[in-house]
């Protein structure tokens, strides 16, 4: 059984988190995020869960990944300037794989910029923004209902490749109003416990150690420092740290075509739209007003690891439309995989591009 | 109480410099948690950045050794999700009171059920020497080549303001006080703060006229006045030397506390 209702994009973030299981929210107050916080400190307590506004966006992450480390699923939610202090801490995260998820209701930037316009700016810094190499796993949701289904798989994703998974939403879906289907129950892949006789830090073939839950006896040392398998700190021995970031990364790039979430339409167009979060709602309304004109669209709800082969399903594409709320930080990373013109289609300033502005492109790049 | 009883022995020798106050301190609380009959799983160290910070690295227990200055914003999450863990910090001046300053006053303020030990060696010691926040006006470090020109923080002063249970200060001389201070700090409830004053021969003493290792102690020793004494003194109209620093027990109240297992 479902029910339907009517809900706030942000109000589905928190309603998919707590489905999934999240039970310990950490937060501090940023536009256009905050929503998310205050549904979860009106439902958490009453679900004997735990909500707690720190003192600042690093303390929010690190109070996840304390309260991950208990066990339990645990949530952030931020917009960008927090997003930014967040970034010490999502490195420890990579580094220790510790699951927990990141919500960024992206806004527009650099700095402070437009607290209540909407942009995706965020989407290189999601991927690189803290030091050092890894690899996370970033989902972009497009509608309210994606808002809550992605936001329930990414802790299922955060548990099974230990790593943060980030929501990369934008304002316009975090504040959209729109009909939802809500499911009864979303089915939890909970993490892998550690095995008796296995180290902390040995990996499975997945390359993902199981989890060593704080207060079970397994005495295990957690460090942000370069770790061998036992978790001891060991930063002068150039194998283990080359072997302990190349397992960070491939673990998640090894596992993109599973990980991949997206939709082809007409796989047979010559002109293909790729696009993610807001964009794809334009692109869905020239669809709908041009049902002859076989005009492609692929919706990547993934966006990293980068399901590339996904590019792959548009054999007769002789051009990538790409547009973002940002100047071209994903048709960068499309024109790294195929041999068709990619053209970029930004758009600054916290609105969409209209359907007039993408069937001038189409008209431009026929 | 042996060491083997607590620490990781395939993990020793450990990286404390000879003559260091860390480990005295170490022991110090290690001692207090077998008194209070802690078990080993139910019990969590945390730590952030610095000399300090690696001691959980030695402790059997489940640790975790995190970002700089932010040990308590770890510990929150930890102890909020997890009431039934003793948690307890171990960390130092640059670590606590520099990048760490603001959740220090914050975890104060919640007054949530964590125990802070402060190793204060008033120096940048991993780093090799450079002046902290609580470098004595003055000092030279590889920074304040000319002498600290900053007043100090008074940390104990600082969580006491912002809204500690259990506050007190002692030194690696003190080691019998220190014992019963960090015990006094795991029995009560809310946020237990002890500050413990200790050498760096290395990075501190070296630099500021301390031949020896047993010089620092000594002046820990002399310089350390209680309270009560200071205010005796105060009374009396003697002039209080900037160099003496207050020890003993500072604070014990029972303000309502976050994250309590009942």
């Amino acid at each position: 059984m479902t029910k339907l209702e009517f809900w706030q994009g942000n109000t589905a973030c928190a309603e998919g988190a707590l489905a999934a299981g999240c039970r310990f929210f950490g937060c501090y107050p940023i536009t256009p995020s905050t929503e998310v916080a205050e549904h979860m400190a009106v439902k958490l307590p009453k679900k004997n869960g735990v909500f707690i506004q720190m003192e600042d966006e690093i303390a929010s992450m690190a109070a996840i990944i304390g309260a991950s480390w208990t066990g339990m699923r645990a949530m952030t939610a931020t917009s960008g300037p927090g997003f930014s202090l967040m970034m010490e801490n999502i490195g420890f995260a990579a580094m220790t794989e510790t699951p927990c998820v990141i919500v960024n209701i992206q806004r527009g930037g650099p700095s402070t910029g437009q607290p209540t316009m909407a942009a995706q700016g965020d989407m290189m810094q999601c991927r690189f923004g803290s030091h050092g190499d890894y690899s996370v796993i970033a989902l972009c949701p497009a509608s309210v209902q994606e808002m809550y289904e992605l936001t329930a798989r990414a802790f299922d994703l955060a548990d099974q490749y230990r790593v943060p998974v980030f929501l990369m939403a934008d304002e316009i879906i975090g504040h959209m109003r729109e009909r939802i289907m809500v499911p009864d129950k979303v089915a939890q892949t909970p993490r892998r416990e550690l095995e008796k006789g296995v180290l902390p830090f040995q990996p499975d073939a997945q390359l993902i150690p199981g989890f060593a839950t704080f207060g079970k006896g397994y005495g295990v040392h957690v460090t942000g420092l370069t770790h061998d398998e036992r978790g001891y700190p060991c930063t002068t021995n150039p194998k283990v740290h080359a072997a302990l970031v190349q397992r960070l990364v491939d673990k998640i790039e090894n596992a993109r075509t599973v990980i991949a979430d997206y939709d082809v339409v007409n796989p047979d167009a010559e002109q293909v739209f790729v696009a993610y979060g807001a964009p794809v709602r334009t692109i869905q309304q020239v669809l709908h007003d041009h049902p002859n004109d076989n005009i492609g669209l692929l919706q990547l709800r993934t966006v990293w690891p980068f399901p590339e082969h996904a590019l792959s399903a548009f054999k007769h594409a002789k051009v990538f439309l790409v547009p973002e709320l940002n100047l071209g930080q994903i048709a960068r990373e499309i024109d790294r995989h195929v041999k068709v013109p990619v053209v970029s289609l930004p758009k600054l300033g916290g609105d969409l591009p209209t359907p007039s502005d993408l069937e001038a492109a189409l008209e431009a790049h026929k | 109480m042996t060491f083997e009883d607590w620490f990781r022995t395939d993990r020793l020798p450990h990286i404390y410099c000879a003559g260091c106050g860390n480990g005295t301190i170490i022991n110090c609380t290690l001692a207090a948690i077998d008194q209070m009959g802690w078990k080993k799983e139910e019990t969590v160290f945390i730590s952030g950045i610095g000399c300090s910070s690696r001691a959980p690295g030695y402790i059997v227990t489940d640790s975790l050794h995190t970002t700089h200055g932010r040990a308590l914003a770890f510990a929150t999450g930890v102890k909020m999700a997890n009431p039934a863990l003793n948690v307890v910090i171990f960390t130092g001046d640059g670590d606590l009171a520099a990048i760490g300053g603001n959740h220090f006053i914050h975890a104060c303020r919640r007054n949530i059920d964590l125990t802070v030990v402060c190793m204060n060696n008033q120096i940048y010691g991993m780093t090799g020497g450079q002046g902290s926040p609580t470098t004595p006006k003055g000092c030279l470090s590889t920074t304040t080549p000319y002498g600290s020109s900053e007043p100090p923080f008074d940390l104990c002063e600082l969580a006491i303001a912002a809204g500690a249970n259990y506050v007190a200060r002692w030194t690696s001389y003190h080691v019998k006080e220190l014992e019963k201070a960090v015990r006094a700090g795991l029995e009560t409830p809310g946020f237990s703060f002890i500050e413990a004053m200790t050498q760096c021969p290395t990075n501190f003493g070296r630099r500021n006229k301390f031949k020896q290792v047993a010089d620092q102690v000594d002046y820990l020793k002399t310089h350390g006045v209680l309270r009560a004494k200071r205010d005796r003194m105060i009374e009396q109209g003697e002039k209080i030397p900037e160099d003496l620093f207050v020890i003993g027990e500072l604070m014990r109240r029972n303000r309502p506390a976050m994250g309590v297992n009942l």
